[in-house]
């Protein structure tokens, strides 16, 4: 009865959870039944898809509670920049937290959210699964990949230097650590989604030091994988015949700025950051899932937002939690709603409302009850 | 050096122009791309952003067998190249797309100011792609490398 309902429920979430296969699951939270996700709806439309998301989740019965919580940067002690500590204990207490778009401040000597984000929470991988959504053409059609990025090293260190004037170096920062931890998360995702292959995406060929290294560390996770095939290819050849042919690929994994670029590519590919998902996984259990557009501040506030991509980060965000069955009934009313092309955003070629894009996608839901 | 382009206002389409900026390759560059490349120009970057955006673009037209290209150098130096591969399986079978090499060489008749020239033989080349008739493999016919550039010579001899 309950109890075997709970054992398959805890061993279905471990084989999902991967990268947190070293952790406990809080048995307490997702045993329950209603597991508390820390929210941070943004700025400009995020309150607004956030809400959307919201309504939905409640439509579909999600065993979720939300905690809203406020990520503006603020100075602690010692003048050092940081999120504030309600923000961070909600996400030490919840490990799952679902995100909106945030701008970052013009002020002088403001950090980035985004980054400070990563950094508290040590956010090493992001991951953008890319697939064609019926209903929403583009120039490609059965695009079904995954982009897995390195996140907190590589060519985004940040460390500059001038050797003389008019002579600046920048420093690509390559660990063993950070690599054999991004490439054991790409195929262990690989694993627990079923998905047949892990290219390692690099040009070992001119930069032999760094991602010689990186590409290494990739070899070796690919021996303790045999179930999942690996291959490599030179960025500038994926890119090449990514837009010739992106059904070739499946899981992608790669250093910080090849990733910056291809998950951006391949989100152009399904139809842009609107509709996007993408997810950040942290040390310590901790996964953030998020929208990756802009805040959009000229339609804030005037029910013209598209919450697509904030609802597919959420769907992303169920499946990470084990949550299959509701992240199902959530994607598939979502992508009927988008594929009958009567109720859909500008921004998807109708010229609805948000909130009527939401309400068509609830009552798909309760229709399907 | 810079890029600027025309953004409009919406997070999810860049289509119209609203406001011009300063962009950064890691912000939109990529996904408009995919998504409406005829809205890019002369696009100038350093190095690897370079290596990887004209593979890409390569890829939007069809790929390294069909893109032309041209090395600049100091001292008025310039070299133009296929940057496709030595495809040793069909060497010295007859199969062999010349096309990139081509336009390559038009390109090269351009820098030399040899404009009448290279139009001459540029058009003869997509006129004998456009037709269809006379194709190689790769390009979805099955006429040899030598029967596509008798076709396109055939076509400049007609243009006199």
């Amino acid at each position: 009865g309950k109890k075997l309902i709970c054992v398959l429920f805890f061993s279905q979430l471990s084989r999902v959870v991967g990268a947190a296969k070293n952790e406990t699951p809080q048995s307490r939270t997702f045993i329950r039944g209603i597991q508390t996700v820390t929210l941070i709806p943004g700025d400009g439309i995020g309150p607004e898809i956030s809400n959307a998301v919201m309504k939905i989740f409640e439509a579909a019965k999600a065993p979720i509670r939300w905690e809203e919580r406020n990520v503006t940067a603020i100075r602690g002690p010692g003048g050092k920049w940081m999120i504030p500590p309600d923000a961070k204990e909600s996400m030490d207490k919840n490990k799952i937290g679902l995100k909106g778009p945030l701008k970052t401040p013009i002020a002088a000597g403001h950090p980035s959210m985004n980054l400070l984000l990563r950094k508290t929470f040590d956010l090493y991988a992001n991951v953008r699964p890319c697939v064609s959504i019926e209903g929403y053409q583009t120039p490609y059609t059965d695009v079904n990949l995954v982009t897995i990025r390195e996140n907190t090293e590589g060519e985004y260190s940040g460390i500059e230097h001038v050797i003389v004037d008019g002579v600046v170096q920048s420093i690509k920062l390559i660990t063993e650590q950070a690599s054999k931890r991004i490439a054991e998360y790409a195929f262990e995702y690989a694993r627990n989604n079923q998905r047949a292959s892990v290219t390692a995406v690099h040009k070992a060929n001119i930069m032999r030091m760094s991602d010689g290294l990186f590409l290494r560390k990739c070899r070796e996770a690919a021996e303790k994988y045999k179930d999942v095939k690996f291959t490599e290819m030179y960025l500038d050849t994926v890119c090449l015949n990514m837009v010739q042919d992106p059904t070739q690929f499946d899981v992608l994994v790669m250093p910080n700025l090849y990733g910056d670029i291809l998950s951006d590519l391949c989100a152009g590919l399904i139809g842009g950051l609107g509709v996007t998902p993408s997810g950040n996984i942290g040390a310590n259990g901790v996964a953030i899932f998020e929208s990756v557009h802009g805040t959009a501040p000229d339609i804030a506030g005037k029910d013209l937002a598209n919450p697509t991509a904030l609802l597919l980060s959420a769907v992303m965000m169920l499946r990470h939690m084990g949550l299959h069955g509701h992240a199902k009934k959530i994607e598939t009313a979502c992508f009927d709603t988008i594929r009958d092309r009567k109720v859909l955003t500008k921004d998807l070629g109708g010229n609805s409302k948000c909130s009527e894009f939401t309400e068509a996608i609830c009552q798909r839901m309760k229709d399907m009850d | 050096m810079v890029l600027y382009r025309v953004l409009s206002s919406s997070p999810n389409k860049p289509a119209n122009a609203l406001q011009s900026t300063l962009l950064n390759m890691q912000e939109t560059i990529r996904e408009p791309m995919v998504q409406d490349p005829t809205q890019f120009d002369v696009l100038v970057m350093p190095n690897l952003y370079g290596d990887i955006l004209s593979d890409l673009c390569a890829g939007l037209i069809g790929g390294l067998g069909v893109t032309p290209s041209g090395n600049i150098g100091a001292n008025g130096v310039a070299i133009f190249e296929s940057v496709h591969g030595t495809a040793p399986d069909i060497a010295g079978k007859d199969l062999a797309n010349p096309t990139a090499l081509l336009l390559s060489a038009v390109m090269m008749l351009r820098h030399m100011g040899l404009h009448g020239h290279a139009k001459k033989i540029e058009t003869a080349c997509f006129d004998t792609i456009r037709d269809r008739k006379v194709l190689t493999k790769d390009l979805g016919g099955n006429s040899k490398c030598s029967e596509f550039t008798e076709a396109i010579c055939q076509r400049m001899k007609d243009m006199d």
